[in-house]
């Protein structure tokens, strides 16, 4: 019998409508685990690095994670993997909600999709019935929209859809996937799956018991994780903002005050921070905005928290959001008012956007325009307030019309284009996709390598188990490291304990080097956890002080799987799905030189030091200081077939490995 | 008949405290999975949600009495503003619908409050609710003594109503026989 997992994929080609369940080989599941872990085994092995992000031969794969469907607490996640029409490199991005747990109870631990559908489809999965079904009534509809009409004309309201807008069928390069209150959202999924003419996949699953190994231990340890997790909602921890003191994804939804979030992120174009922006008049004009359209706060699948909402503003169709995107559009328009940023989010949501990206792009277009690079005739019969040209422009963009057909394929590729100096304005990017809009001060080393390194194309997605900010004293850091039970080794503790604000042991230079190394890769390591079990970051990697933790987790996933595990073996997993990724951009041509930060990113930068800071962290990952994979590092985690096709490929430089 | 004293057992349910979460489905079928806790599906909870996001409608139903037959009519509910499905509130597994039946068997299943040995403190899907959704209530009354029905009987009953009595004696008696 298979645990945790259902054991079998379902592979659709779109072209020829074949459909088949296929069992998976459970040797993988030890190997890479499931999630992200074998999505990029998959597209290593079926993949080839030749295959451009709108061929036929592209996979887009839905998956589950190893623990999704089992009583783990926010074992949700459905883990989306292609190769993204932006960056060009193979995308990971997910969504939380109620999908993957359905996909399991019908029966399947991935959706893999491959071909294309000469007209637009939806796919129907009702446990072991799967059918292409006619979509063309569909075309252009909303994301929102569009789930609600296929669960009334199946007539399924307990089904669960996961479908694109206008934005993916049209192939932006920023277009999202959305299902329900969650999306997935960077590195254009949206734009490959519309690609495919497939408009949306429906599921419902009834039959399929998802079971695990030891029940009794099982079930314990996931009590334990909902009890952590209630006491740590009720128990915030001292000194930290409101989103990081508790769990979540984070609580954007159930959060009012964001003096944090205005004042320190950047408005327009990644450009101005306002530093005394949160004035009590905003704070009250802004606190009842959210209160007045926020209709309930609302949970994923099997997890306590409630990160999202039920958004309703009158005027408009209800929809649903969670996390940054209410601000995102406010700050990136230039706009004070917190209902503009509810109401375009709705029309971005039916249009299917990733709302990092989205409003990034048309704020770089309005500060081309204003530099004369863009001229008044690209912007026909567009308003002149900063709302109205955010809607014309969102309009054009989804639709590919005029200069919006420029601007879909994101700030990178559109500065390409525009030419006359646009590529300036294009600066906010990490291997050709728009970034959180933060700059900063002084260089920060440990977000230094995140940003550079984190192919996930979201910072917050691997940023989370240690604190961002060092503080003042040392009573303070002796509090906080007294219940740090979560550390892989005590002296993360001390590294803590020693971080200074000031002097000689604070930033760029404190926590040093070695240390640095160490706790990125302690974060990343949790991340790439969470996505191959498909465990939401908002109560794991994401937060200080977590339920899921390096110590608990190889006790959860042997008891589901019945698959031995220990702190060292679970490591060892993360560490091949890490390498796997990085191995499967490498092939794609990722190099050193892509781990590159946005220049205006901190003012004060240390260009020796941050080259001292990337040889050592690339060392520590075991890449070359090309940032390949080595071949020592690859056959120690049985990944002796990633080195040879290393080598056939040329990719090593003579004598080297 | 006798007087005896009878702990009722009750849930009560806030609506409004609901997240939509469906950890109580998901704990339920884990519950009276065999062994306990070996397998989840939420399609053998003895406890749904009736679940619309964009309407706002989130109603947790406990799976109640088996009816042989479906009503004579339905009902529909309209509550601050909310327009529930059909028969939303109604707890019974009844032939006009496939909610509290084994999704292999078709045979009705029902809330047992979680039975077990020792007791437990409350129902799982209370304690899974930890938004307070479900709060567990008990107080004691004075009934009359009634027979108690169990699990299998209500199964053969509903299937004596689908196939009558003759041929599900003669099925038993052919499967006994086989052994």
């Amino acid at each position: 019998m298979r645990y945790a997992e259902t054991g079998y994929n379902l592979e659709i080609d779109l072209s020829t409508g074949n459909i088949e369940r296929v069992e998976t080989d459970p040797r993988w599941t030890e190997l890479y685990l499931g999630g992200l872990g074998t999505n990029a085994k998959i597209m290593w092995d079926r993949v080839p690095p030749e295959t451009e992000p709108f061929s036929p031969d592209n996979l887009l794969i839905f998956s589950t994670g190893l623990l999704g469907g089992t009583p783990a607490v926010g074992a949700n996640r459905t883990m989306i993997t292609t190769i993204s029409p932006q960056t060009q490199f193979m995308a990971y991005s997910m969504m939380g909600g109620f999908f993957a747990p359905e996909m399991k109870y019908a029966g399947y631990d991935k959706i893999i999709i491959r071909g294309k559908s000469p007209k637009l489809v939806y796919l129907w999965i009702k446990d072991d019935k799967v059918e292409i079904r006619d979509a063309s009534h569909l075309a252009g509809k909303g994301a929102v929209e569009t789930q609600e009409l296929i669960k009334r004309e199946l007539k399924e309201p307990r089904a669960h859809v996961a479908a694109i807008g206008l934005a993916g069928e049209n192939r932006v390069f920023f277009a999202s996937i959305e299902q329900g209150r969650s999306s997935a959202s960077r590195q254009g999924l949206g734009a490959v799956m519309g690609d495919k003419g497939l408009k949306a996949i429906a599921v419902r699953g009834t039959t399929k018991d998802i079971n695990v190994a030891r029940p009794e231990e099982f079930i314990k340890l996931c009590d334990e994780v909902l009890e952590y997790t209630m006491w740590r909602q009720a128990n915030p921890i001292p000194g930290q903002i409101p989103i990081t003191a508790i769990l979540g994804s984070p609580q954007e939804m159930l959060e009012c005050d964001e003096k944090w979030h205005t004042e320190n992120f950047v408005w327009g174009n990644a450009r101005t921070r306002r530093k005394d922006f949160w004035s009590k008049e905003i704070e009250q004009k802004w606190t009842e905005t959210q209160l007045n359209v926020r209709t309930r706060l609302i949970s994923c699948y099997n997890c306590p928290l409630k990160c999202g909402a039920l958004i309703s503003v009158p005027g408009v169709a209800r929809y649903m959001m969670k996390c940054f995107s209410k601000l995102t559009y406010t700050m990136a328009a230039y706009v004070d008012d917190l209902d503009f940023g509810f109401r375009i989010a709705q029309r971005a949501t039916e249009y299917g956007i990733d709302g990092f990206s989205g409003p990034q792009v048309m704020a770089f277009a309005v500060e081309l325009l204003e530099a004369g690079i863009l001229t008044e005739k690209d912007f026909e019969g567009c308003p002149t307030d900063n709302e109205g040209r955010f809607y014309w422009l969102l309009d054009r963009i989804v639709r590919r019309e005029g200069i919006g057909d420029v601007l879909a394929d994101g700030t990178y590729w559109a500065a390409k284009k525009i030419g006359n100096g646009a590529e300036e304005f294009a600066h906010n990017n990490i291997r050709k996709q728009e970034q959180a809009p933060l700059k900063l001060g002084m260089l920060n080393p440990i977000y230094y390598l995140m940003y550079s390194t984190n192919e996930k194309g979201n910072i917050t997605q691997i940023e989370g188990q240690f604190p961002q900010f060092a503080y003042p004293k040392l009573e303070q850091r002796e509090a906080f490291v007294k219940d740090w039970f979560q550390v892989p080794d005590d002296r993360f503790k001390e590294y803590f304990l020693k971080w200074e604000p000031r002097g000689e042991f604070s930033m760029p230079f404190y926590p040093g080097i070695k240390e640095c190394c160490e706790i990125v890769d302690w974060m990343e390591r949790m991340h790439y956890i969470d996505d191959a079990c498909g465990v939401c970051t908002g109560l794991s990697a994401f937060h200080l002080k977590p339920p899921y933790h390096i110590h608990n987790y190889p006790k959860i996933i042997s008891a589901a799987t019945g698959i031995d595990m220990d702190e060292e073996e679970l490591t060892k997993i993360s560490k091949r799905d890490r390498q796997l990724v990085r191995a499967n951009n490498v092939r794609r041509g990722l190099r050193r030189a892509d781990d590159t930060p946005p220049e205006d990113h901190w003012k004060k930068r240390f260009p020796e030091y941050e080259k001292q800071l990337l040889d050592a962290y690339f060392e520590f990952k075991g890449w070359n200081m090309d940032g390949v994979p080595t071949k020592e590092s690859l056959q120690e985690l049985d990944l002796a077939y990633v080195a040879e096709d290393f080598e056939q490929r040329g990719i090593y430089k003579d004598g080297e490995d | 008949m006798a007087k005896i004293k009878k702990k009722i057992k009750t849930i009560r349910i806030d609506i409004e405290k609901c997240n939509g979460c469906r950890a109580c489905e998901m704990i339920c079928s884990a519950f009276h999975a065999n062994p306990k806790y070996s397998s989840n599906n939420p399609e053998r909870s003895r406890i749904r949600m009736v679940r619309d996001p964009l309407k706002d409608i989130y109603l947790p139903v406990y799976a109640g009495e088996y009816a042989a037959a479906e009503c004579m009519g339905r009902d529909i509910y309209i509550l601050d503003g909310r327009e529930y499905e059909e028969c939303a509130f109604c707890r019974a597994a009844c032939p006009s619908r496939d909610l509290f039946h084994e999704p292999d068997s078709g045979l009705p299943i029902k809330c047992d409050m979680c039975e077990d040995e020792p007791p437990l403190e409350q129902p799982l899907c209370v304690k899974w609710c930890v938004n307070d959704a479900l709060i567990y209530e008990e107080r004691e009354e004075e009934v009359e003594e009634e027979e108690n029905v169990d699990d299998v009987e209500i199964g053969l009953r509903s299937l004596v109503d689908k196939h009558g009595m003759e041929k599900l004696v003669d099925t038993i008696a052919r499967m006994s026989q086989k052994g």
